[in-house]
């Protein structure tokens, strides 16, 4: 394993007008791992999240990927350096075929303002879509539009599109926020999958679900980082318990 | 029967633009008189240059009679002023309507939804207001007069520029090339950028593709097909009228899209073309020929959001989705 951790947040604070919903928080991501960071409501889990993943730049301090500073580069500079996301938020392309999202994901690699050739010309890239929606489950809607697939399809084919571009660095945010028990146990199978073979880190509200998944965890309370450890140290902790029954 | 009616229709999809040329061809002998052929023809491309930005991309322009303008304009001034051949007034016409485009698009394209369209609208009225005080190039209010182009000279070829049937097959030839040229885009890598930059920005983002660039070369595109309509208009009316640069100017290009079908490929040019024909029949009858076409506006907005052209589009694709299930 290399010395140089694969993500590195160094004092980072992130302020959004008088309220710091960051503060001063280091830590650092070896490769290979898969962490989750945790926290009740309002903790920073989202501000962190975008800071990390090219949402909103950090108002102080540095982000390093590999050792390089990439605090404040462009959103769409993430997926080419090797981290990719997905949103809280299901964000798919709803008017285009589950197939055509993934396409256009894998695209970027290859082209991205080529005007006169035509995309029938990027075979492998319908190979490689077909290969990504059977990986996620959704080879049965290839061709619906993303926007008619069930909330957990649209979420599985956001990751699908995420790992389209091959990251180094996968960040997922409440991957299975809003799904059944059932969507839920496939998106935490698929998620063990993909930690097998890349940096994985997500970000999740129900503690439980990640306990049994994460080897590391971090939990943010009121911006600041409270505790990192493993899921035994965590279930110990006596602050922990404190901030996740409220009584604060 | 109905398998050749199938083959006809995939193979009509398959060559869409070849498929249009052909309608294209014979479309002066449907229309009443030439000249509004040619009228079709030039607002079609028109529309179909403003659909690219509005349909395809999500971006609604409301200052798209800039392009339309400047490109009239400029090829007039070319000739005019310039006594320049009618080619080089078209590519002046293009170049400059795609310089406008860049210094518009770069202003604009910060903004987004309804802010995006008022700042096309500011940007598109300073413009107006520029080419209507310039009078001595412009002719201001009146217009600019004497662009006269009386033939087509080509080598060992001369065709006679005032009859409006000569007139709408050399305009064909250039509406057909720049609609060429939107399929080649839309059915480019860079054709499903736009499509995915309209349907969720910060996906696209995501996905790595710099969203900022996409729209501003995606606008300079369609001020340049918008200025090569202007262009052809120029040549075409022997004038440009000051009211190519009018807000109402802009405010068609997004009715004939709705009319027409928006994000389809033909749409535009069939919301043209009904818009066009209701303002010329409708006139003969009334003064208030807005009103019958704004009924009739209403009606499609209401009652088919698809479209004219994009209601028939997805009966057909259904029809055939259908077929190909039973066989």
């Amino acid at each position: 394993m290399s010395a140089t951790p694969i993500l590195e947040v160094r004092s980072v604070s992130r302020n959004f007008g008088k309220f710091r919903a960051l503060n001063n928080i280091s830590v650092s991501f070896r490769a290979g791992e898969l962490t989750a960071i945790i926290g009740p409501n309002g903790a920073g889990k989202s501000t962190f999240f975008n800071v990390i993943s090219g949402g909103v730049p950090p108002s102080e301090g540095q982000v390093l990927f590999e050792g390089r500073d990439i605090t404040g580069i462009a959103p769409h500079d993430f997926a080419r350096i090797g981290i990719a996301k997905s949103f809280q938020i299901t964000n798919v392309f709803k008017q285009l075929s589950a197939f055509e999202n993934v396409r256009v994901a894998l695209q970027m690699r290859v082209t991205r303002f080529q005007l006169l050739r035509p995309r029938q010309a990027y075979g492998e890239l319908v190979q490689r879509a077909d290969a990504l929606l059977a990986r996620v489950g959704l080879t049965a809607s290839r061709d619906k539009l993303a926007g008619d697939l069930a909330h957990g399809q649209q979420r599985s084919l956001e990751v699908a599109m995420a790992l389209a571009c091959d990251p180094k660095l996968l960040l997922m945010d409440e991957p299975t926020a809003g799904m059944s028990p059932e969507e839920t146990t496939v998106m935490m199978d698929l998620i063990r999958q993909l930690a097998a073979e890349r940096t994985v880190i997500l970000v999740e509200h129900k503690m439980k679900l990640v306990m049994g998944l994460c080897k590391r965890l971090i939990v943010l309370h009121h911006g600041e980082l409270l505790v990192d450890g493993n899921p035994d140290e965590i279930r110990a902790n006596a602050e922990v318990k404190r901030v996740y029954l409220g009584q604060s | 029967m109905k398998n050749s009616i199938i083959s006809l229709l995939l193979l009509a999809r398959r060559h869409r633009v070849a498929t249009v040329l052909l309608f294209l061809l014979v479309f002066p002998f449907l229309m009443p008189y030439d000249a509004l052929s040619v009228n079709i023809l030039i607002f079609g491309l028109y529309a179909v240059g403003f659909n690219l930005l509005f349909g395809y991309t999500g971006m609604l322009s409301f200052g798209h009679a800039a392009f339309l303008g400047v490109g009239g304009y400029l090829a007039g001034i070319a000739v005019v002023h310039g006594g320049w051949p009618w080619w080089a007034a078209i590519v002046t016409g293009v170049a400059a309507s795609c310089l406008a485009g860049v210094v518009i698009g770069y202003l604009a394209i910060r903004t987004r939804g309804i802010y995006f369209s008022m700042v096309t609208l500011a940007l598109a009225q300073i413009m107006y207001y520029v080419f209507y005080k310039a009078e001595d190039w412009t002719g201001g209010e009146n217009g600019l007069r004497g662009v006269r182009v009386e033939s087509i000279k080509l080598p060992g070829l001369s065709i006679d520029f005032i009859n409006p049937l000569n007139k709408y097959y050399v305009i064909l030839v250039f509406v057909a090339l720049a609609l060429w040229f939107v399929s080649r885009i839309l059915n480019s890598p860079f054709g499903a950028v736009i499509e995915a930059i309209r349907e969720n920005e910060k996906r696209a983002a995501a996905c790595g593709y710099d969203v900022a660039r996409a729209k501003l070369l995606v606008f300079v595109l369609s001020a340049g097909i918008c200025g090569l309509a202007g262009a052809l208009r120029a040549l075409h009316l022997s004038i440009v009228p000051i009211d190519s640069l009018h807000y109402l100017q802009s405010g068609q290009a997004v009715m004939m899209c709705l009319l027409g079908g928006m994000g389809t490929f033909f749409g535009p040019f069939v919301g043209a073309a009904v818009f066009m024909y209701l303002e010329d029949v409708v006139t003969n009858l009334t003064r208030y020929w807005m009103g019958a076409v704004g009924m009739v506006f209403m009606v499609f907005v209401l009652f088919f959001p698809k479209g004219i052209w994009g209601t028939l589009v997805h009966q057909m694709e259904r029809w055939l989705r259908r077929q190909g299930d039973r066989a």
